[in-house]
């Protein structure tokens, strides 16, 4: 748990920066505990599955939107389809029912992880889109969820316009901007990454800069 | 979205958190006979009468529930040891004994599904749920020292389903405690954005953020 510094996202650096020992959910997920992970995968030539666990955790626990992982996701989907192909030959051939159904759930927690993983980001979209939409942040996203944000925020912007903005008094009909005498854009919700965080040491330090 | 965990109570579900504790290899004694598994989570067996190998714990879990093995419990989940654990938790007031990470979701789905394979499971039983309240304390009671004046706080051992309860909590506190305790933070309240929208009612222009 660290003082509010800088920028509080998750990350090697930031996770490292902040604290000493903590000893957190360091595998349940940490803001800024990527690195015992990335240890971990290192280690056992990171399976792609360990490997979406972790973007999963990482993304879980970011509060902002991160980089979308194409290859990884691509991958992933790749195994999982390849995987229910191999389910239906079994059903076919009619396989040892245990056999199937010890597949299924490993296909089933696959799955959860990845349409999890999807959802955070979506959630995360439809949260900040405009903010996202307005800084780098917009790079982070995939094709398909750049395509969603923007018909969500054509979607909000039309509706903000005809349920409130057309009806204010002139000045105030921005979506951007509190009034017009803002000089920039003050009503852009933006994700809160000043604050504290948990997070797991990979080695031990004897001390550490905080704050 | 079902199945997901509301962002704002807690990063991860006790149900995710032990979504991934079941990812942690556990020995198990087949009684039958079976190919090896080849799953995206990785390879396991194949799997011989009376050869003992290792399986995540869920794969465990349902081989468990069909009758078709019977789960070596971990060395840790022994009376004697836990003893040990109990006693040394009683004695340092501050210091967490090392446990495996996710000690408190293994005993609860081994006690649940593996029942009979855990010697002397009543006496295991309450000797994890006295470390666990003792743990538990000690982390309430690392609360009450929480202040304004604090920027880091060690916990050494603490555990994923420990460190899930209290993240929420503890974050917050430690932002309101930051937020009320420096007086220029009250004026850029970045974290307020969130959560003051009414400040617009303060005249007709207010910064919401701080450049």
């Amino acid at each position: 748990m660290v003082k509010p510094s800088n920028d509080a996202v998750i990350g090697l650096g930031a996770a490292i920066q902040r604290v000493k020992e903590m000893e957190s959910p360091g595998r349940s997920g940490v803001r800024g505990q990527s690195e015992e992970e990335e240890a971990m995968a290192a280690m056992d030539v990171a399976s792609d599955v360990v490997l979406l666990k972790k973007v999963w955790r990482n993304e879980k626990a970011a509060p902002e939107v991160l980089h979308f992982e194409a290859g990884l996701i691509q991958r992933a989907r790749e195994q999982i389809q390849l995987l229910e192909e191999t389910v239906e030959e079994l059903i076919e051939i009619r396989s040892d029912d245990i056999v199937v159904s010890l597949y299924q759930m490993d296909l089933d927690r696959a799955l959860f992880l990845l349409r999890s993983y999807l959802r955070i980001r979506l959630q995360k979209i439809e949260k900040h889109m405009l903010h996202i939409y307005r800084t780098h942040l917009w790079n982070r996203l995939s094709e398909q969820e750049q395509r969603f944000a923007k018909r969500c925020l054509d979607i909000m912007e039309g509706h903000l316009e005809r349920s409130v903005l057309s009806r204010l008094p002139y000045g105030y009909q921005s979506m951007l901007k509190q009034s017009i005498s803002s000089e920039e854009d003050d009503m852009v919700p933006q994700t809160q990454l000043d604050t504290f965080i948990f997070c797991k040491a990979k080695e031990q330090y004897w001390s550490f800069p905080v704050g | 979205m079902a199945g997901q965990s509301n962002p704002h109570l807690s990063i991860f579900s006790a149900a995710e958190v032990e979504f991934l504790a079941e990812d942690e290899l556990i020995e198990i004694v087949p009684n039958m006979r079976m190919d090896a598994l080849n799953m995206i989570c990785g390879d396991f067996g194949p799997f011989l009468p009376q050869i003992a190998t290792k399986v995540p714990l869920w794969l465990a879990v349902a081989l468990k529930k069909r009758g078709k093995c019977s789960v070596r419990p971990p060395e840790w989940m022994s009376v004697d040891r836990l003893t040990l654990v109990l006693e040394a938790e009683r004695e340092s007031p501050r210091e967490f004994q090392p446990l495996p990470f996710h000690y408190v979701e293994m005993s609860k789905l081994l006690f649940d599904h593996a029942p009979e394979d855990i010697p002397d499971i009543y006496m295991v039983r309450s000797l994890i749920e006295d470390i666990r309240d003792v743990r538990f304390h000690k982390v309430e009671t690392g609360l009450e020292t929480i202040s304004g004046r604090t920027h880091a706080v060690k916990l050494k051992n603490l555990s994923a389903m420990e460190v899930n309860i209290v993240r929420p909590f503890m974050v917050r506190a430690l932002q309101a405690f930051y937020t009320h305790d420096s007086p220029e933070m009250i004026q850029q309240p970045e974290s307020a954005v969130n959560r003051r929208p009414q400040v617009v009612d303060r005249g007709p222009r207010r910064d919401l953020r701080p450049r």
